[in-house]
């Protein structure tokens, strides 16, 4: 297997030497890199509040709560805070996951003060103004409205509820149109007392600015915030895998298209079945033309102009997805061209060619990734977050090297059984 | 960092544009071909995308596949768009193994097969991608506000084309066309990226230099004369949410005016992107547009957009509207900025502002070889080079008087197309 193009970008990758890490005081963890050959600059960073506090009957109260930071805040309302930002092309935005709030900047490096400050502001001093949280509810309705109309998200609804059934996981984050309209102001405060801190909190700051500079600047408008009462969040459950193949579909009146997802539970990212999963997706959907089922969906029967698969883990249990877009008449056919290259695929191992190309894929794709500021901040959250220390992208040869196709054939097994997919379709 | 830039031309009339980029091991290679559905007849709509989709499918020297395996196996990546003046090829790999993509755009420039059973797969597909497209209200309303707005130039049809010339296109209408438009006179190849310029030339001339020239055709693209009065269409269609699209007939991207209007869109509707891939952009929350119709709770959200184009296309302003609100109520506000603009011209200050935005959406254009490289070939679709990086100049040689001018001219209601997506009443 060639190693060049991971061994030409060597010292140009992320590591001890080059990633400045710092703890403030009050817990918020700096992460800097340097790069000067653009002027600008990628803040990223998040924050342990998330839908997973939502209570069933206001679900979408984190997500209307991330939405809502930048409405106003203590120095600056709605279009003056905006003001600042867009008269300086930059971009700024929050958003909320299931057990974690985001953070999103961009701006030239002179800016960089200025976006902490805003940062710190809308994290820090957040107003929740009524006519604000009115329209941006109405917005957000609208928002789901136009969801219920959208094949693939309503597929997608639809398949964690079969997979995750009875689990926290199965609720979407931005909720549902009786949960939004039961939300009010207070609620979004109170939300925002009990779960907005700086405990835990994590920022990554990569792009043309001195590693130091950029540390202090968090110091300056991060380091003094408390809150005593921000909530730990709780253990994730475990999920139990659905014991025999289970359906679930909806009919949307005068679609073209119906949507597809089905698969399975997949485990957690520090799982050691995490590289030889990632390497099963690849070659299963993702490779090349998407992989295995993007040839048989796509290439060879001419079914849809999409179908690939998807792995998605972080904390707590995750998803592994098969997904396709086809003619209503073909859902049946392409059920079945799916069922049975799952099949195949635990049934037997890959090639050593399949193994190795997608091995090869994984460690030529980095220095793409790495390539942006953004892809570097991301990468540092991820080291962060999942603890995989700072020699993980020196020591990611050796970990995507080690596995073995018998590793993929049991780590699929494992996770994948096409006699207990979860199925679920959307469409006319 | 100055990198250098080669123009070339060889002597079979390929235009090469070279960018020599060393911050990371990486080369961007594009292929731009002056095809696209401006070059499509009644009947053949949707031909140049579908052959796009063939030069997936192989050649004698590179058989469907191969070439999928091996790029994506030194995790590069590859992929190709189709749009009104144009057809573009990507690939961006690491450095060392980029020899590839010119060998293989080389060879399928000229040698692609067309062979006919993958023609009458990939029909399907197309037809897929389609249908995918019209289970959107937006595309159902674009595509219905693009037919109204010209009586017979192509601009008038989606790129995709319509389902009834995707049923009927022959194999030998799909490779007259490729034989027609892929030739090295009618194509643009541009990359940017960690290589050195002489060596660089001289392998662009060994697997491009010997293609014929071909035979250069002559095209009469059938001109649209402006519109001398204003046309209201409604569509009809499942959902609960209304959307107005409101279409001028707007300059060339090679007219003086075309960057006055950018100017007034920015101030309108927020200021565009100059990004394909990757962050950039920002948010349009203190837009005229956005300020009166969004925060005064007549319409949900609103954006902008301005192609750069060959012939005069389309500015559109595309608005959800709001649920207590009907369409005639978004279309009367959207009038009521227009008239404002039109009664107290815009300030210097705000202009001022408008090109700060755009000389940070350049910067962040800078960060990204894939970005560099496909400027370095698109501008020349519908200008130059010097187009893209004159932009900031020329933007900031817009005054007062001019934006008042174009706003007279191409923002008066003669000149425009005003779409409506209404929800179809439900039958019980």
């Amino acid at each position: 297997m060639r190693h060049t193009v991971y061994e030409e970008h060597y010292n140009a990758l992320p590591g001890p030497d080059n990633i400045t890490r710092e703890v403030l005081e009050n817990g918020i963890t700096v992460l800097t890199r340097s790069n000067f050959n653009s002027p600008t600059l990628s803040i990223k960073g998040y924050l342990h509040s998330g839908s997973f506090f939502d209570p069933d009957d206001k679900l979408g109260l984190s997500y209307l709560t991330a939405l809502g930071l930048m409405n106003g805040t203590a120095n600056y309302n709605f279009q003056g805070l905006y003001n600042e930002i867009e008269s300086v092309g930059a971009s700024l935005n929050f958003s909320s996951g299931t057990l974690t709030t985001s953070f999103s900047a961009h701006c030239l490096s002179e800016d960089l003060s200025l976006l902490l400050g805003l940062i710190s502001e809308s994290l820090r001093s957040p107003t929740f103004p009524q006519k604000e949280f009115n329209r941006q509810k109405m917005q957000m309705l609208t928002a789901l409205a136009i969801r219920s109309q959208d094949t693939a998200s309503m597929a997608s609804l639809l398949f964690d509820k079969v997979i995750y059934s009875g689990h926290p996981y199965e609720r979407p984050e931005e909720g549902y149109t009786e949960t939004i309209q039961a939300i009010e102001q207070e609620d979004i405060e109170d939300f925002y007392q009990r779960t907005f801190g700086p405990r835990g909190m994590v920022i990554a700051i990569v792009g043309a600015v001195e590693p130091q500079q950029a540390v202090d600047a968090v110091k300056n408008t991060l380091g003094d915030w408390v809150n005593e009462a921000q909530r730990q969040l709780p253990d994730i459950p475990a999920a139990t895998p659905i014991s025999e193949t289970t359906r679930k579909n909806l009919s949307i009146h005068g679609k073209s298209q119906a949507d597809i997802v089905m698969g399975s539970l997949a485990p957690e990212r520090l799982s050691p079945d995490y590289q030889s999963l990632r390497i099963s997706n690849n070659i299963l959907g993702e490779f090349g033309m998407m992989g295995r089922l993007g040839h048989r969906v796509r290439e060879e029967a001419g079914l849809a102009y999409y179908a690939y698969s998807s792995l998605s883990v972080s904390i707590g249990p995750g998803a592994w997805e098969m997904i396709a877009g086809v003619n209503p008449d073909n859902i049946e056919q392409t059920i079945a061209l799916i069922t049975e290259e799952v099949r195949r695929f635990v049934s037997e191992p890959v090639s050593e060619q399949e193994l190795d190309d997608s091995k090869s894929f994984f460690l030529g794709r980095m220095p793409l990734i790495l390539e942006s500021n953004s892809g570097v901040a991301i990468s540092l959250l991820n080291i962060e977050r999942f603890n995989l220390g700072m020699n993980y992208f020196i020591e990611y040869p050796k970990q995507i090297q080690a596995v073995t196709a018998q590793n993929v054939l049991d780590s699929s097994r494992k996770y994948l059984n096409p006699d207990r997919l979860g199925i679920a379709f959307a469409g006319p | 960092m100055v990198n250098k830039l080669t123009f070339n031309q060889l002597p079979n009339g390929l235009t090469v544009h070279l960018k020599e980029i060393h911050t990371a091991p990486i080369i961007s290679t594009w292929v731009w071909y002056r095809v696209g559905s401006r070059n499509e007849t009644r009947g053949h709509t949707g031909i140049s995308h579908w052959v796009e989709h063939m030069q997936f499918k192989g050649t004698e020297k590179y058989p469907a596949g191969y070439l999928d395996r091996e790029i994506s196996r030194v995790g590069g990546i590859w992929n190709a768009m189709t749009y009104l003046d144009w057809t573009t090829y990507f690939t961006t790999l690491p450095a060392h193994i980029n020899e590839i993509s010119l060998s293989m755009e080389a060879d399928r420039m000229d040698n692609s097969r067309f062979e006919p059973g993958e023609v009458n797969l990939e029909r399907t597909v197309v037809i897929s991608e389609r249908e995918g497209k019209e289970n959107q209200p937006l595309f159902l309303l674009g595509e219905a506000v693009q037919r109204a707005a010209f009586s017979s130039h192509p601009y008038r049809y989606e790129v995709i084309g319509l389902k009834k010339d995707l049923q009927t296109l022959t194999r030998e209408d799909l490779y007259q066309h490729y034989k027609q438009y892929y030739r090295p006179g009618n194509a643009v190849l541009a990359i940017a990226g960690d290589f050195d310029t002489e060596t660089m030339l001289d392998k662009v001339n060994t697997f491009f230099g010997d293609i014929p020239a071909g035979q250069e055709s002559e095209i009469t693209i059938p001109e649209d004369l402006r519109p001398d009065k204003e046309k209201k269409i409604t569509v009809t269609g499942p959902g609960e949410t209304s959307y107005v699209q409101i279409a001028y007939r707007a300059p060339s991207a090679n007219n003086p005016d075309f960057f006055a209007l950018t100017v007034l869109d920015s101030l309108l509707t927020g200021p565009s992107s100059l990004n394909m891939f990757g962050s950039g952009g920002t948010t349009n929350k203190t837009s005229r547009l956005y300020r009166a119709l969004v925060e005064g709770e007549i319409a949900v959200s609103c954006y902008g957009s301005l192609q750069a184009t060959q012939d005069p296309y389309l500015y559109t302003i595309n608005l959800t509207v709001h649920p207590s609100h009907t369409p005639e109520t978004v279309l009367n506000a959207v009038d009521k900025e227009i008239a404002r603009v039109l009664s107290s011209p815009v300030t210097k200050p705000e202009i001022a502002r408008a090109i700060k935005q755009a000389k940070a959406l350049f910067a962040y254009s800078s960060e990204n070889i894939s970005n560099q490289a496909f400027w370095l070939g698109y501008a020349t679709m519908f200008a130059s080079y010097d187009w893209f990086t004159n932009y900031v100049d020329h933007l900031a040689k817009v005054t007062p008087e001019k934006v008042l001018e174009i706003a007279q001219s191409y923002l008066a209601s003669d000149n425009r197309v005003v779409g409506f997506y209404t929800p179809e009443e439900r039958k019980n």
